[in-house]
């Protein structure tokens, strides 16, 4: 069975006129790394709260369907239950840093699942390591730029270890050398097992990273597949997702009757799919 | 116009946030900062419309020193546009929000409300007059803050990350709508990390690193540069990675290649296409 599995699953906010979600029928398997992207309102966040329950067990309203995360229909089990299988970091980091200090801010999770004091204080010193938070250590976590904030937030959500990684546009408020740091800690995350949902808007910092990309609409999947295949069908241009350069280059080129090799998700792709096409 | 003479800030006294920045800001210029987060490029818009007041140097907007005047006088021609739309948000309705800046700069309810409505149509907000700003999405908020200053027609807009948590095509008909204010003569100045954005949009870009100016100039020479891009955390536009790439095969493919449009010329030489 699927890891995360969406079954017929609709959802409406209490006193909103439309579904955020509309029978939505999704499987995710352990190991793949999913970008969700499509325009504002889509239902992309919704979609982040269905993984750990956030919706329907804290936001409440009308639920047709099931998700199933990890077997667990999520319908059965608290955010708590949750918490130890799926890592959720916020769009907003402030709204989930909740103690005086970036230490205790990190060890907050693990102690609330119960993960013995020796494995905390690694685990806080690992954090701090791979997110480079030394000079942060004893500052509180509301005196820190956006930037550090939302290194704080998934550095905290990584040290409950969990199975699934759900981000919502973690990197919306760093600079761009930072976002790739932070990027490649998560595609490292997932080429170690751990399975990564991701929403995000800038598919030209993400997509080389992702298996696969969700393209929702309306609170519908409208396209979904590997990241070269979904970015090049004209539905992206249509609802308004921003398209990577380097492919909409190539369908300029196309257009002009030189079909490169395969679709390019980077600068550097681009430029060795021209080079084999002008050479071969 | 906008002038900077050596102007030095630090928060608290003991923060430096701006050690000797001069620049000229002519009217009608369309302009990208960019910089790490701390560079002080927030720092430096909030100087233009006396929300904040030079330690040292001068801050000279149309004509006139800016200490002489004060921060209600200075929004009527630099209009700013906070990155947290929620720093700026605070009645209960979408049009009151608007309505309340008109007032205070001293329009009568009827001009105030024809403003209004001019705005709100112009940025698509109509259908959310009623509506109370903190019931809307994070990316409506941004928009309404913006209708607020831009209700207020000032000469010079400044703007701090507007493409945050902005999709495509509301990107887009964001980049339209400062366009066309440009065209129209006024000045509009973004601050953003998104490069790709600056790069389409501004024709100069002002590089900011630890409080100064590091480069400053047209915005295909300053975003190509490596020096300017590794002091600014930037990573180089998609197309100049591209257009690097094939310099060293192809060496007369310029390497300082930002646009797509420039891209496809070139390439469509080399490989020969049918168009």
């Amino acid at each position: 069975m699927a890891l995360i599995e969406w079954q017929d699953f609709s959802f409406k906010y209490l006193g909103a006129n439309t579904l955020a979600l509309k029978h939505l029928n999704l499987s995710i398997e352990e190991g793949e790394y999913v970008v969700v992207t499509g325009p504002s309102g889509c239902g992309k966040t919704t979609l982040c709260r269905t993984i750990n329950g956030l919706v329907p067990q804290f936001h409440r309203g009308y639920i047709a369907g099931h998700v199933i995360v990890d077997s667990r229909d999520t319908r059965d089990h608290t955010v708590a239950q949750m918490a130890s299988i799926v890592g959720l970091v916020f769009q907003n980091p402030a709204n989930q840093l909740v103690t005086l200090s970036v230490e205790k801010e990190i060890a907050f999770g693990p102690e609330n699942l119960g993960v013995p004091p020796d494995e905390i204080r690694r685990r806080v010193e690992e954090m701090i390591d791979a997110f480079d938070l030394h000079h942060l250590r004893d500052k509180h976590p509301h005196e820190m730029s956006g930037g550090e904030q939302q290194r704080v937030a998934l550095a905290a959500t990584l040290a409950l270890k969990p199975k699934i990684l759900v981000a919502d546009e973690p990197t919306s408020n760093l600079d761009p050398q930072s976002a790739e740091r932070i990027l490649e800690l998560i595609a490292e995350q997932n080429r170690r097992g751990m399975t990564v949902v991701l929403v995000e808007h800038r598919l030209d910092i993400v997509a080389k990273d992702a298996s696969r990309i969700v393209l929702m609409n309306e609170g519908s999947v409208v396209a979904d597949g590997p990241p070269h295949e979904v970015l090049q069908m004209d539905i992206c241009e249509e609802i308004g997702v921003g398209v990577p350069k380097a492919v909409q280059l190539y369908k300029r080129l196309l257009a002009n009757g030189v079909r490169l090799g395969r679709v390019p998700l980077t600068g550097s792709e681009l430029a060795m799919l021209v080079k084999e096409a002008a050479t071969g | 116009m906008i002038i900077f003479e050596d102007v030095h800030f630090a928060y608290d006294q003991i923060y430096p946030a701006l050690r000797g920045v001069s620049l000229q800001i002519d009217d009608g210029e369309s302009i990208a900062v960019m910089g790490t987060n701390g560079a002080g490029k927030t720092t430096l818009i909030k100087h233009m419309n006396g929300l904040l007041r030079p330690d040292q140097g001068r801050v000279i907007v149309n004509g006139v020193d800016a200490r002489e005047k004060s921060v209600a006088e200075l929004s009527r021609t630099v209009g700013l546009v906070w990155q947290n739309p929620d720093h700026q948000l605070f009645l209960d309705t979408v049009e009151k929000e608007i309505m309340f800046g008109l007032r205070n700069l001293g329009y009568t309810a009827d001009e105030a409300e024809e403003r209004c409505h001019r705005t709100l149509t112009q940025l698509g907000l109509e259908h959310l007059a009623e509506r109370s700003p903190f019931a809307l999405s994070g990316g409506e908020r941004k928009r309404v803050a913006l209708a607020s200053v831009l209700a207020t027609e000032p000469d010079v807009l400044a703007l701090d990350e507007p493409t945050i948590g902005q999709d495509a095509g509301q990107k887009e008909r964001l980049a339209k709508m400062l366009r066309e204010m440009n065209y129209e003569g006024k000045t509009v100045i973004v601050v953003t990390h998104d490069i790709e954005f600056a790069v389409d949009h501004f024709s100069r870009t002002i590089a900011m690193a630890a409080g100064i100016i590091i480069a400053d100039g047209p915005t295909h020479d300053v975003l190509s540069n490596d020096l300017v891009l590794e002091a600014c955390s930037l990573t180089p536009p998609q197309m100049t990675v591209t257009a690097r790439a094939l310099h060293q095969v192809f060496p007369e493919i310029p390497q300082r290649l930002t646009h797509l449009d420039e891209l496809e010329d070139v390439i469509l030489k080399i490989v020969g296409g049918e168009g």
